[in-house]
């Protein structure tokens, strides 16, 4: 088996990648699902109608996708960039504790200033979160895959010890949670039923930010260019190591807002579970857009709607809700192997 | 009969014909030179024969049999070997241990190597090849290293030879020695394979020599009946001169470089002292065999090193070292070494590659952050159309371009400005006749107009032809410039090779 390098590739090509890898992924995990017993066509109408048969449903995909824009925009920039942010989880909690500690009552602004302020606080705990390690990385060369996957569990565990201790909300029947955010914080609900917040809009907004930010700027080049070829542009006279650095700020502060957007617009207060691995499933999203800004949008609903289905159709079936994970994982796989195929054909002999 | 048939082979990449119905023999003790330029096919039809591609259609007979397709074993087994460009040596290793690696069983529990020394020894004395097998192979030189890969070949028992540009590497010297050695093997039976570009090598090595335009053989002569001028014309399509150097008065110095010293990562010296001065007018040759310093002292001049001690001065000012953005805005071109690792980025589009040097300046960004794509399109039009980029336009990736065009377009981007002072280091490397014809008039246009050119090139030929003075680089040490005209080619060899240029006999004397 040989792999010859395509001389061009299609743009039809590279948006089909996607949509074979979710048919891909659909058609692997058909047989766990057979293994079960369940017919596979039956549980995956009843996955796709917990998805989206109802408004509810509806409602709840939408909700689930808000966090996941977000952190999927944090790797898709980062990625860009070669720059291999994996702690995303980490900087979701952190820009959650910022949230946590300037909108419990430290600060009082009215709510047109309120929400956008603890969206500030929440990315530029995000950010900060990340400039260790990647000055780490552009000193020592660190590597930061290491550096920013093992962060995560400090703050995880930061986490943990504020809201068993300092940070727990005496209100809340012994519970380990902090305070609620006020209600000036509090970003409003869009549907008079139901979950959906306004947190949707502000990551609609980030994906057309980040996207115009990579089209149309000086820095979006360059963040391409690091990324493609840092030799090149070391020469051209882009400063590598001081761009790595602004991506990962960039970065870092978007999955900072999917923290402030879970606890100021869904939960209201931080627990330990407000994130079920939203940083790490960002992976799985900006890698199904192929690091495209827009495209992280469908790649997020997708995501969501097997997690939110995936709860519906094991109710309903035998089937453990694992299979969620189970799909987002060979997804990942699978648009790997896809956008492989975009760019070379395979030869047996 | 031949020892070696090839038989209609093509072979295709997409819509791009690498290989058009190539066929070809090869006889007992004859050198078959193959000939043409950059990307016409050469490598790609070697490929085939030693089984790392498959062709789409053809057969390959050697001694009349079938060679099994697309498989390095069985091609080594018949009896080819092939020396490769870049070298396929382990550096930690000895000599016979790298001449045997790869051909003893895996579940052998215990080597014997005094079989294989043995081997090793008589080939060396049969061909002439003369080595010692327990030299660590990092330790040796350019051209040593060239003998083991030739005697790996030969201890594989192989009986026809493919050399890969072989001569790249090599000073003039170990290039007269390797042709000796093809000599040697060539009266002992074996049929070897010499793929160049270069015409003298060409005319001074082979039997008889095939020529390749754009994948299809065009030509096949006798070298007794061949001239330069004859394959050259064969090779290009069409008659080629160079451009050649005319006198010009030189004006100030634009760039004066004195006492640098510079030093790798791990603490070796890479430039020692080095002082150099070129001025208006002007264009300095630099020679030395690859990795004696021309590198250490292009990073400093392009802005990606600073040097440990001594001064650059540009225009009069103190270069900024380390900073390739205020480097270029003060007045500085540069045409990197490595097109594709330093010159363009090969994702992005032609017109993106053709601002990156100016992103933030107001003709190109508003405010330096949005881009003026519309202007910078516009610029990149224009710089198709004066340097005749070939491509589909502004909006096509770069690295689909040809070497030749990648280089018209960092050499646009480079000259743009009019620079004062042109780093060229390389610029004509693995390009075909036409773009090199292309790339040195531009190079003479910009001397013409002022500028002062450091040309850095381990092309003898070329050096003489297009440099007022030139300065040869061995070990670090840079030597006094030398007016070009005023040494002969072995001279400066002698001076790659780290000998003094003075004959012996008058050394001799003066002590």
């Amino acid at each position: 088996m040989q792999f010859e390098a395509r001389p061009s590739v299609s743009i039809l090509r590279a948006g089909l990648a996607p949509i074979a890898a979710v048919a891909a992924t659909l058609a692997l995990c058909s047989v766990l699902i057979m293994w079960t017993g369940t017919p596979v066509l039956n549980a995956y109408y009843l996955l796709f109608k917990g998805a989206f048969g109802s408004t509810f449903a509806i409602n709840e995909t939408l909700t689930r996708s808000i966090p996941l824009i977000f952190t999927g925009l944090a790797v898709a920039v980062a990625f860009r960039s070669k720059f291999y942010n994996i702690g995303g989880e980490g900087q979701f909690y952190a820009g959650a504790l910022a949230a946590t500690y300037f909108g419990t009552g430290l600060v009082h602004l009215p709510p047109l200033l309120m929400v956008p302020f603890l969206m500030i606080c929440g990315a530029v705990a995000g950010g900060a979160l990340l400039i260790v390690p990647v000055l780490l990385k552009t000193r020592l060369k660190v590597d930061e895959v290491v550096t920013t996957l093992l962060l995560n569990f400090i703050v995880i565990l930061f986490v943990s010890y504020l809201i068993e201790g300092p940070w727990r909300d005496p209100m809340a029947m012994g519970w380990p949670q902090a305070a609620s955010i006020i209600d000036e914080g509090v970003l409003p609900p869009l549907l008079a039923k139901g979950r959906l917040h306004m947190g949707l809009f502000f990551a609609l907004a980030a994906s057309v930010l980040v996207w115009a930010m990579m089209k149309f700027t000086v820095l979006g080049y360059e963040i391409k260019a690091v990324g493609f070829n840092a030799g090149a542009a070391e020469f051209s006279g882009i400063r590598v190591n001081r761009i790595v650095i602004y991506t990962a700020l960039i970065s870092g502060g978007l999955a900072g807002l999917a923290g402030v957007s879970e606890v100021a617009g869904l939960k209201g207060y931080l627990t330990r579970d407000l994130s079920p691995g939203f940083g790490y499933t960002g992976i799985a999203v900006a890698m199904l857009a192929q690091l495209h800004p827009i495209g992280v949008i469908p790649a997020a609903l997708f995501l969501s709607a097997v997690y939110v289905g995936a709860d519906a159709m094991s109710r309903a079936v035998n089937i453990p809700t694992y299979i969620a994970d189970v799909l987002v994982g060979v997804s990942v796989l699978a648009i790997l192997v896809s956008v492989m195929l975009t760019r070379y054909k395979i030869r047996w002999r | 009969m031949p020892v070696l048939s090839l038989d209609g082979i093509t072979k295709r990449f997409g819509s791009l014909i690498a290989n058009d119905s190539i066929s070809l023999s090869l006889a007992k003790g004859e050198v078959l030179a193959l000939l043409g330029e950059n990307g016409a096919g050469k490598t790609t039809l070697m490929n085939i024969l030693f089984g790392h591609y498959v062709a789409d259609e053809g057969v390959v007979e050697v001694d009349g049999k079938p060679l099994i397709k697309g498989s390095t074993e069985a091609s080594i087994a018949a009896g080819i070997g092939m020396v490769h460009q870049h070298f396929t040596l382990a550096g930690n290793l000895t000599v016979l241990d790298n001449v045997i690696l790869g051909t003893e069983s895996l579940w052998s529990w215990k080597q014997d190597l005094s079989k294989a020394r043995k081997k090793l020894a008589d080939m060396s004395a049969q061909f002439g090849l003369e080595v010692n097998p327990d030299a660590m192979v990092g330790e040796l030189s350019v051209g040593e290293r060239q003998r083991v890969e030739i005697l790996k070949a030969l201890y594989r028992d192989a009986r026809i030879l493919i050399l890969d540009e072989p001569t790249a590497v090599l000073t003039p010297q170990e290039t007269t020695s390797l042709f000796e050695t093809l000599k040697q093997l060539t009266g002992n039976g074996l049929a070897v394979i010499f793929i160049s570009h270069k015409l003298h090598e060409i005319l001074a090595v082979s039997d008889r020599v095939a020529v390749l335009r754009r994948g299809a053989i065009v030509g096949e002569v006798e070298t007794a009946k061949a001239d330069r001028n004859l394959l050259a014309e064969m090779m290009v399509g069409e008659e080629v001169s160079r451009p050649k150097l005319t006198a010009h008065k030189t004006g100030a110095p634009v760039l004066e470089i004195s006492k640098v010293n510079a030093a790798g990562e791990d603490g070796v010296q890479l430039l020692r002292d080095v002082s150099l001065s070129v001025s208006a007018h002007e264009i300095v040759g630099i020679a030395g065999v690859a990795g004696n310093g021309q590198r250490a002292l292009a990073d400093i001049l392009s802005g990606l090193a600073r040097p440990v001690s001594g001064t650059v001065r540009l225009l009069g000012e103190p270069l900024p070292f380390g900073n390739p953005s205020q480097i270029v805005h003060r007045g500085a071109g540069r045409i990197p070494e490595d097109r594709h690792a330093h010159g363009v980025v090969g994702e992005m589009t032609l017109w993106e590659n053709l601002v990156s040097e100016d992103l933030r300046q107001p003709a190109v960004s508003k405010w330096g952050v949005v881009i003026d794509k519309t202007h910078a399109v516009k610029r990149a039009e224009e710089a198709i159309e004066h340097y005749d980029i070939r491509c589909e336009g502004p909006f096509q990736q770069t690295k689909l371009l040809s070497g030749g065009n990648m280089q018209k377009l960092i050499l646009a981007r480079a000259l743009a400005r009019e620079p004062s002072f042109i780093l060229a280091n390389q610029p004509v490397r693995g390009l075909d006749e036409g773009a090199i014809a292309f790339v040195q008039t531009q190079l003479l246009e910009a001397r013409k107009r002022g500028a002062g050119i450091i040309l850095i090139s381990e092309d003898l030929d070329e050096l003489l032809s297009l440099s007022d003075r030139i300065a040869v680089f061995f070990h670090g040490n840079l030597s006094e410039t030398f007016p070009s005209g005023s040494k002969t080619v072995p001279e400066i060899g002698l001076m790659m090779a780290g000998q003094s240029s003075e004959p012996a006999g008058e050394r001799a004397n003066a002590v």
